[in-house]
């Protein structure tokens, strides 16, 4: 059987060091490099910002992160139940945020998207955002792959 | 997150360690106002990251608002010695162009 894992949390920035360590640690037996491993830490580490910051802006709420192993590559989803995000294609933008006086650096999905092998976005205003994310391990030289979802849907206006 | 500094022939040295995310990002960030406000009148600012094992945007973040104050009294700022994640991360966000790698 392939293993699997799932994390229920408050969201709290006390948790994001928790939320990604573990996530990395449900990751080690898929034997992945150091590099790897430091960009999954780093994508989760975005999503679970995301969900405390603009999801539930600092109130309360909970984070589920779920995690499967299939082969030599590790499928992560980690889903919020907050405000949801009303443009998605907007959202994904490199430097797009909607706390700039945060010093926020709009670079959430863009870190997201770049260190992973796949990620697709779902979001309902009013009912949560689930991120969905991949990585195959074991791609040394392996170039992150830009994947469906809202980069298709964003077609051939590509702002990168 | 700890934030360090000293100062050495007119070049204050922010040292930064540990971990630099959401969660410790305000802390170190007060930290490090407050040393560059001691440290005014330093002709520029060099952050370390040598001791940083973990960072995502919020470090981006960070290094922006930081430079960003900087600017107001035109003191360059820089950084250096970040481990290979973190280079990944700053060179991909484009901040090498305002604040440089040394």
């Amino acid at each position: 059987m392939e293993n699997f894992m799932e994390l229920r949390i408050p969201a709290v920035s006390e948790n994001e060091p928790f939320a990604r360590d573990a996530v990395a640690a449900f990751c080690v037996r898929l034997n992945p490099s150091l590099d790897e491993i430091s960009d999954v830490k780093t994508a989760v580490s975005e999503a679970v910002t995301n969900c405390i910051v603009h999801a539930y802006t600092g109130g309360e709420g909970e984070i589920r992160i779920a995690c499967e192993a299939e082969g030599d590559t590790v499928h992560i989803r980690i889903a919020d139940f907050g405000k949801g995000i009303e443009d998605v294609v907007r959202a994904v933008e490199p430097f797009y945020t909607t706390l700039a006086e945060e010093e926020r650096s709009g670079m959430g999905f863009t870190i997201m998207q770049t260190f992973m092998t796949s990620f697709r976005l779902e979001s309902v205003p009013g009912a949560g955002t689930t991120v969905y994310m991949s990585k195959r391990f074991g791609q040394a030289q392996g170039k992150a792959e830009y994947a469906s979802g809202v980069q298709s849907k964003r077609g051939g206006s590509d702002a990168r | 997150m700890e934030v360090a500094a000293k100062v050495e022939r007119d070049t204050l040295y922010i040292f930064l360690s540990g971990e630099l995310d959401e969660y410790s990002a305000g802390a170190a960030r007060a930290e490090a106002d407050a040393v560059i406000e001691r440290n005014i009148a330093c002709s520029r600012v060099v952050f370390d990251l040598s001791g940083v094992h973990f960072m995502d945007s919020a470090g981006i973040g960070f290094l922006i608002g930081r430079y960003k104050r900087l600017m107001r009294c035109h003191t360059p700022a820089y950084i250096q010695s970040p481990d290979f994640a973190a280079d990944k991360i700053l060179s991909m966000s484009g901040i090498y162009t305002l604040i440089p790698k040394l």
